[in-house]
């Protein structure tokens, strides 16, 4: 069974809740709030003011350069605002708020069932629709889509990977999206390695899903190229140079070293449905499938969901909040992060929304590190967290970073592994947010 | 008997043998180092704190001696005194600074600010500002996980448990700006520091609108700028729904303080101005007329 070759760790996968709920199309949302910042870049530029009347399917901000991305209106309405918002930590962001009227589209999207196969545009056409159609990475990293398939001159991508692996416990969104969605992801494939002109796609799944394997086998069947690979459970099997190593065994050069150096482009597997959605039907990234999951959760569900819905009422269709001290995050128990505000909406990188209890999540009072490098047998990226953890609390920012702490992909492999319950990944993660920002710092400063 | 004596004599030999290529190397590398630096350095109050800017305080006697206009060159840690003596030693023009204090700028107590979630997280302010809001709805106020209390070497700055919130003891704080770097929501600022630890500062840095201010928190301000309205000298300036006393415009006067409509102006060692009796129940009056012009007097005098 292929896997990664460093590090990684086998939390319980606790998919077993909510993976059984088909796709449950939610009723659309009265209000939208819109954060013009929801993917890896600059935000986008609001194009509509208050008071405008909106489609659905509508651009309502414009990609600010080439790294970021457009977003369009989820609903039909009246845009109410545009103003400063909480997010789902609290922190303020500037918002599109859209109340709904009615459900009028804007015109050329086709929403017809049918399954449009034939794809006969150029490859920059294609990367022209996904970029108009604001898709960004959905598997949480929200990295424009069409900034991955641009290679740079002078590379060459030669094999495509499909990131159906999900291996944060808990989601099963990508799943049941391959499971329900299968025959519009594979033309996605088609169509995503007829834009980087590749012969060789994978999927790549993890085999705690042997249904998906089986059902995206079955469809592949009659494809050219496209190959699915059943990968082994392990937590971070889903990182894009996890999977890289795991599905072709070449390794990804430390950063700024991208997956293309490598001849690599690896999509999420909801992402290529979007890509799919974009070119033959002309849909942007208006929707997307939420998983509401946890053990006490009283009706585990997979939605489908517009934009800009507010958590709170994904929460309230899933039997709403459990009783006592809660924890609820945005993604999942690895790396989702914690809410503090249940009225921010969803956006296009929240692939589920997992509610534990105080109890399952309550951390252990932390003790010394007894350097038994148990982080550092674990860590995927073949770092050493204790040293990078310390380091960062010392505010040692020179030493972490020769010390590549740029490379950690805040995974928590070793904040899960470690004996000593200490809080490694905060810091590492704190350091590494510095390290960038000096980074940065220096190039803006060369210019 | 002979053993030792060989070894007592072969060792007495090297010695001297090193002695004099140590002593040959050493004036041939000889670095030639102003006296005055050591002299400098053993005045200053060799905390390290960085409070002047520079790395250490060998480096800032360095600099005391070498340049020639010392003016831009304050140690906060050593105070004017200090100063003035350093100053007087090298012959130079002594550097002229007013004595500061850090400052907390959150009245966001435990009481008047509810908790409403739980931070589980590595306790640390710079952590948490990093993930997420904080355990309270106030996105901009005082986190009370003490990063500002290791940055302190003075042991000047504590988090005082009942409120939450960090408090600096003014007869311990050099300001030396290590606290005010450490927080990573600018909560301390360095003000001008009054005889007997007097002081008047609006105590929130909450830019939201005023009605999300008073919902996080009882004790924000709200930027309704009545304090800027009072003032007589122009140290008030409200911006993003903020207001800000300029501690070298303020003159302790205190008219600010009975206006606030919500406390958020803290004063310290001063008597509050009597309340004066609301006059007419006309509320467009107000504006003109609160100016109670009799107490403030004796205050200035201090100065």
């Amino acid at each position: 069974m292929k896997t990664f070759p460093i590090g990684g760790i086998h939390p319980s996968d606790n998919k077993k809740w909510s993976k059984g709920s088909a796709i449950e199309v939610m009723a659309l949302p009265d209000v939208v709030t819109i954060p013009l910042g929801q993917h890896i870049g600059a935000p986008a530029v609001a194009k509509v003011a208050k008071g405008d009347k909106v489609l659905t399917g509508q651009l309502i901000a414009e990609a600010a350069s080439f790294m970021s991305a457009n977003i369009h209106s989820p609903i039909s309405g009246t845009v109410t605002a545009v103003d400063m918002q909480p997010n789902g930590q609290g922190l303020r962001q500037m918002m599109i708020t859209i109340k709904r009227e009615g459900d009028e589209w804007v015109e050329d999207i086709d929403r017809s069932e049918t399954l449009v196969k034939e794809c006969t545009l150029e490859p920059q056409a294609i990367i022209e629709r996904i970029k108009a159609a604001g898709i960004v990475g959905m598997g949480g990293a929200t990295f424009p889509t069409h900034v991955k398939l641009s290679v740079p001159p002078g590379k060459k991508a030669d094999v495509l990977i499909i990131n159906g692996v999900e291996c944060e416990p808990y989601l099963t969104s990508d799943y049941r999206t391959m499971l329900e969605y299968g025959e519009r992801m594979v033309v996605g494939v088609t169509i995503l390695k007829r834009a980087l002109g590749v012969e060789k796609a994978y999927i790549g799944v993890e085999n705690n899903k042997p249904d998906a394997i089986k059902h995206l086998k079955a469809l592949v069947a009659a494809e050219q190229g496209i190959e699915v690979v059943a990968l082994k459970t392990q937590y971070p099997q889903g990182g894009e140079k996890q999977l890289i190593a795991a599905v072709t065994g070449r390794e990804v050069p430390p950063p700024p070293g991208l997956p293309i150096d490598v001849g690599a482009v690896v999509c999420n597997a909801s992402t290529t449905v979007a890509v799919y959605d974009a070119v033959q039907k002309n849909k942007p990234l208006i929707e997307r499938v939420v998983t509401v999951t946890g053990k006490q959760v009283s009706a585990p569900k997979n939605l489908l969901t517009r934009m800009g819905t507010p958590i709170a009422s994904l929460v309230e269709l899933a039997g709403g909040l459990p009783e006592g001290d809660v924890k609820v995050l945005n993604g999942g128990p690895m790396m989702g992060r914690a809410m503090v505000n249940l009225s921010s909406p969803v956006t296009k990188g929240c692939s589920g929304i997992t509610i534990l209890s105080g109890a399952e999540v309550s951390r252990d009072v932390a003790t010394a590190c007894i350097k038994c490098a148990k982080c550092v047998s674990a860590c995927p990226m073949a770092l050493e967290p204790y040293y990078l953890s310390k380091l960062s609390r010392k505010g040692a920012w020179d030493v972490v970073e020769a010390h590549n702490i740029t490379d950690c992909i805040e995974c928590g492999s070793c904040q899960y592994t470690c004996p000593a319950s200490l809080p490694l990944l905060d810091y590492i993660r704190l350091g590494k947010q510095t390290v960038m920002g000096r980074i940065r710092a220096r190039a803006a400063a060369k210019k | 008997m002979t053993v030792l004596l060989f070894t007592v004599l072969t060792l007495c030999v090297l010695g001297v043998l090193s002695a004099v290529v140590l002593y040959f190397v050493a004036q041939k590398f000889k670095v030639e180092e102003d006296p005055r630096i050591d002299e400098v350095e053993k005045m200053l109050p060799c905390a390290n704190c960085g409070g002047c800017g520079f790395a250490g305080c060998r480096n800032m006697a360095e600099a005391l001696v070498k340049r020639d206009d010392i003016s831009d060159l304050f140690c906060p840690a050593a105070g004017a005194e200090v100063m003035k003596a350093i100053a007087d030693y090298l012959g130079k023009a002594a550097p002229v600074k007013e004595p500061r204090v850090a400052t907390v700028r959150c009245g966001g107590t435990c009481e008047k600010r509810p908790r409403t979630n739980a931070f589980d997280g590595a306790k640390s302010c710079a952590v948490a500002a990093s993930l997420y809001v904080g355990e309270t709805g106030c996105a901009y106020g005082c986190l009370g996980y003490g990063d500002c209390v290791t940055a302190c070497r003075f042991d000047a700055i504590h988090i005082n448990p009942e409120t939450g919130l960090a408090e600096v003891d003014a007869e311990k704080c050099t300001a030396c700006g290590a606290c005010v770097t450490a927080c990573p929501k600018g909560v301390i600022e360095l003000r001008k520091k009054w005889p007997k630890q007097r002081a008047i500062f609006v105590s929130c840095v909450s830019k939201d609108k005023g009605a999300v201010v008073m919902k996080a928190c009882k004790a924000g301000c709200i930027g309704c700028g009545k304090c800027a309205k009072v003032c007589e000298f122009g140290a008030i300036t409200i911006e993003n729904n903020l207001a800000f006393i300029d501690s070298d415009k303020c003159r302790l006067c205190r008219k600010c303080v009975n206006e606030c409509p919500t406390g958020s102006i803290t004063m310290i060692g001063l008597a509050p101005l009597p309340k004066e009796p609301k006059v007419a129940p006309a509320p467009k009056a107000a504006p003109a007329a609160p100016a109670t012009p009799a107490a403030p007097a004796t205050e200035k005098a201090e100065k």
